[in-house]
């Protein structure tokens, strides 16, 4: 009977298994700590979350050829300029309603979720909500009472979520907030409502 | 004295009775999967259908966890079916491994109910502890989280023990690993952050290196041990080509993770990584459907259980397509930019998991059926030429090509009108739901989707009935030594 070659060996195959798991587990724990500083909220590419107090803008770069967020002019959520502490608050309160309430399951944050309702990414930024004086408000009533908002020609609804006005206003925080993350042009080529007067 | 041709326990060895517990779950929540997922897509032609009763969200959730909870139970199970036959020791620990299958399945059943009849609950942490975490895939409550930990380290330790005092094969070491992972993984998903990005940094973590690593491991085990059961290959040969495929596997698996970093918040490198490592993704699949190939053309096919072989067959086919083709369809950044978060998701995704894991379940459950009744014969001339397993891995198969199709042409739609064009506005996502192409696509969905639930019944009954009161001992399988 013939030797078995070193490549069809059982040995070396075992080995390189061992190999190939250990270096790419490696490299993936250090890419992991190079991402995780600059995914973390004050960073650039995730803002702080005190950003609520400011306008945002989504413009096109022309370096890397797609559109990013600005963070503008002081603009205050509900008109009420928060510390970091509060805007922290604000913003958690709505991502907990958001888990709570299980919006995912309809839903897509940054792309990932359901795909029965429009992706949530840049909500804040959607011409959907009308202009910028009423958005906050259109929001806060649409997320609280949306059975009557029939989207599509089959019409589709989003359900009555026993969602209350404090819930309702910690959402839109937590969507204007979403909007500041720098997604690499995620949506692409989004439209979004005109923000300046 | 245990009687041929009928279901009886006497047949099987300590760690099968309790992987036939495991499977009989396993096969009551595959029907819940499909009932639900059928409810969910005639929601899509039918929006109030149970509007405000069972929405589209409840119904998704329990289709999809479904899936998630009968895959594991199946997975659980088959490492219980081989462990005492590939370790040739009795399970160490049987009693309490009996014990954490029934506080397993009573966890489940809570968490099922709650979904069903809470739904929802108010912005707190309470509700994340007690109701719905409310991220994808794993939106069982914190308590069942910390159950689910628990159980799997029962788990772990009755087939380390086991292996450990019975013989120790390479099949038992890459499985021992791969647990270890699959387990310890599970953790990275255990906590909240409002942070999105850190959120869906970490869940991807356990997302995808359970079902584009160590789930994919753990099948190639479960293959490596059903060929040598069915096929008769040796040991030599199916160890071999187990550590190419964890080489492939975890090589391009690992790193591959990077595909889910594009748009989440994290930094640009990843379309380098993310887009080479998941394009080498595919090929350890090729490699899983040669290897199944070459051994069943060796050994001409001849095998011991037909229905068990079918779906062997049908799993490397199923993994390559659903998984490698699918996937690297719409892997590469500058196209998933179009396609993430649409309906091409949902297409690979019903592939994917019905050809990688889905398949390899069922070929064990035939495994299974075949021992309960006394090693009984499966090969060819079965009563009726066996008619009602043809039927129903054709039904399924078929029903699920077509779903995945149909899914696609929506989402290829969706890509262009909505994405494309509509600059992924609400606007643009209505108008693109509504489109003619898109509608065809869920009623195809549907109809396909009814053929596969037609399949399953077929697939139960079958399961329930193969082998009954066949008296003809099973086919010695053809040993290539």
């Amino acid at each position: 009977m013939a030797t078995t070659q070193w490549w069809a060996s059982e040995s070396f195959w075992r080995k390189s298994a061992i190999w190939v798991t250990g270096v790419s587990l490696v490299v993936l724990i250090l890419l992991t700590f190079d991402t995780i500083p600059q995914i973390s909220v004050g960073s650039k590419r995730v803002p702080a979350y005190s950003a609520i107090n400011h306008r945002i803008e989504y413009q096109y770069d022309d370096k890397r050829k797609v559109q990013i967020p600005v963070i503008g002019e002081i603009e205050p959520l509900y008109g009420n300029k928060l510390s970091e502490e509060r805007a922290k608050d604000l913003v958690t309160k709505g991502k907990l309603t958001i888990q709570s309430k299980n919006c995912i399951n309809c839903h897509t944050l940054l792309g990932n979720g359901a795909y029965y309702a429009p992706d949530l990414t840049k909500a804040w930024l959607d011409p959907y909500w009308g202009d910028r004086t009423s958005r906050e408000q259109t929001m806060v009533d649409f997320i609280k009472d949306p059975s009557d908002k029939v989207h599509n020609a089959l019409g589709r609804r989003m359900p009555r979520l026993g969602v209350t006005d404090e819930e309702a206003r910690a959402i839109v925080a937590f969507l204007k907030w979403m909007s500041t993350i720098d997604t690499n042009g995620f949506p692409y080529n989004f439209k979004p409502m005109q923000q300046e007067d | 004295m245990a009687t041929i041709g009928q279901l009886d326990s006497a047949h099987l060895n300590g760690g099968q009775k309790l992987a036939v517990k495991y499977f009989i779950v396993a096969m009551v929540l595959f029907g819940a999967q499909v009932l639900f997922g059928l409810l969910a897509g005639l929601q899509y032609l039918k929006p109030d259908l149970l509007y405000e009763v069972l929405d589209f969200n409840v119904n998704r959730m329990v289709h999809i966890n479904a899936m998630v909870v009968w895959l594991l139970y199946g997975f659980l199970g088959s490492v219980y079916w081989m462990l005492e036959d590939e370790s040739q020791h009795e399970v160490v620990g049987l009693k309490l491994g009996n014990l954490i299958f029934w506080v397993l399945t009573s966890a489940v059943t809570v968490v099922v109910l709650v979904y069903l009849f809470v739904q929802v609950g108010p912005g707190e942490h309470s509700s994340i502890w007690l109701i719905n975490e409310g991220r994808e895939y794993i939106e069982a409550p914190r308590w069942a989280d910390i159950g689910i930990v628990v159980s799997v380290l029962v788990f772990f330790y009755n087939v380390a023990t086991t292996f450990s005092k019975g013989r120790y094969t390479g099949i038992a070491g890459v499985l021992v690993l791969d647990l270890l992972a699959l387990f310890g993984i599970y953790l990275a998903g255990m906590f909240y952050t409002t942070n999105v990005s850190v959120d869906q940094f970490w869940w991807w973590w356990v997302i995808h290196l359970w079902v584009e690593a160590t789930w994919e491991v753990l099948v190639a085990c479960i293959m490596a041990y059903g060929l040598m059961k069915v096929l008769g290959v040796r040991r030599k040969i199916v160890e071999t080509w187990l550590y190419i495929e964890v080489a492939l596997m975890f090589g391009s698996g690992i790193l591959g993770l990077g595909h889910h970093y594009f748009w989440i918040g994290t930094p640009e490198y990843w379309f380098t990584i993310g887009g080479l490592f998941s394009a080498l993704e595919p090929i350890p699949l090729v490699a899983m459907v040669v290897h199944a190939i070459f051994d069943a053309g060796v050994n001409k096919i001849k095998n011991s259980n037909h229905p068990c072989m079918a779906w062997l067959i049908a799993h490397a086919f199923g993994n390559f397509f659903g998984a490698g083709v699918w996937g690297f369809m719409h892997t590469l950044p500058q196209i998933n930019l179009y396609t993430h978060g649409t309906q091409w998701s949902a297409s690979h995704g019903h592939l994917a998991f019905f050809g990688a894991y889905a398949t390899i379940v069922i070929a064990i459950f035939y495994l299974t059926a075949q021992q309960w009744r006394g090693k009984v014969w499966m090969a060819g001339d079965l009563p009726g030429n066996g008619w009602k397993w043809k039927w129903a891995l054709g039904l399924l198969n078929l029903g699920m090509v077509g779903m995945t199709v149909a899914m696609l042409i929506s989402g290829y739609e969706q890509s262009q009108i909505e994405r494309a064009i509509e600059g992924s506005t609400w606007g643009g996502y209505f108008m693109a739901q509504a489109h003619p192409w898109f509608i065809q696509g869920m009623w195809w969905r549907e109809v396909f989707g009814t053929m596969f639930a037609a399949g399953y019944a077929l697939l139960m009954w079958d399961l329930m009935t193969i082998g009954k009161n066949e008296q003809r001992p099973m086919q010695a399988a053809v040993t290539n030594a």
